[in-house]
């Protein structure tokens, strides 16, 4: 996968964790599936707003909804996350593309010596 | 695609960046030192990169702008030592930070084949100093999205 897709889904991720309120959705599906309205329970917001939520998480790849018409419980990506809890790899992407576009430098070096 | 290995040990103010390329020692150190090339490469891709100066020769300095529709970010340090093909010593400080000075040293090894590897070794005053350093980044980069979120959700 290109590195700029990948930093897009971090950025995207990190983006959505931004939000407390997207954050104790993430603490409470980490604990097991729940529909929105288990998860809508426990806040103070609508439904909608709740639902509104978990389409920004579901965009940024952190949770999977199943097709099951009926309930269409949440489900929390795991490896999604654990991509984030390594806060090195944004460093590394950084450098990564540094280097990516060294590579092309040194190429384009190459061409014009011969 | 040659793979960039970056070491950050918990608890140390280091961090160490090994990668290797596809190009001969004196190239890429060419690539490293020569103003015209320079900004090519070095910084972030969605960033205006404006060099003032670079003298990559032993006591020579260099300071540069990278700049977006958000404001500048100015970097400026010294070079205490350059040995042609081989190492690089200077100084790394950022604007915004300023005395939060880290010590980059770049060695080029040649790997034969025409192929070389880099290896950078930076030391930062403290570990705090060195986290922020690497955390900073994926904040701006937090910032942005949190900009674009903003504007999805406004529709």
């Amino acid at each position: 996968m290109a590195v700029d897709e990948v930093e897009e889904r971090l950025d995207r991720a990190f983006a959505a964790l931004g939000d407390p309120v997207r954050r104790a959705l993430v603490a409470r599906l980490s604990r097991g599936d729940a529909t929105v309205n288990e998860l809508a329970e426990p806040f103070a917001i609508t439904k909608q707003a709740v639902s509104r939520h978990i389409q920004v998480l579901e965009a940024a790849g952190l949770i999977t909804r199943s097709r099951d018409a009926q309930r269409r419980p949440c489900h929390l990506n795991a490896a999604a996350l654990e991509e984030l809890t390594s806060w090195i790899d944004t460093y590394r992407l950084r450098v990564e593309q540094r280097y990516r576009r060294l590579d092309k430098v040194l190429e384009t070096m190459k061409e014009q010596e011969q | 695609m040659n793979e960039t290995t970056i070491t950050a040990q918990p608890g140390t103010p280091f961090i160490e960046v090994v990668r290797e390329f596809e190009a001969p020692r004196e190239r890429v150190f060419r690539a490293w030192t020569d103003p015209a090339l320079v900004p090519q490469w070095l910084g972030p891709r969605r960033l205006t990169m404006k060099l003032l100066a670079y003298d990559a020769s032993p006591g020579g300095s260099y300071r540069y702008i990278h700049s977006d529709d958000r404001g500048e970010y100015g970097f400026r340090g010294v070079f205490h030592n350059v040995v042609r093909d081989e190492l690089i010593i200077q100084t790394f400080e950022y604007d915004g930070a300023p005395n939060q000075v880290s010590l980059e040293t770049t060695t080029f090894e040649d790997l034969g084949g025409g192929r070389t590897r880099v290896h950078g070794h930076s030391v930062y005053l403290s570990v705090e100093h060195r986290d922020a350093m690497i955390t900073s980044g994926m904040e701006q980069g937090l910032r942005e999205s949190m900009q674009r979120l903003d504007e999805v959700l406004a529709r």
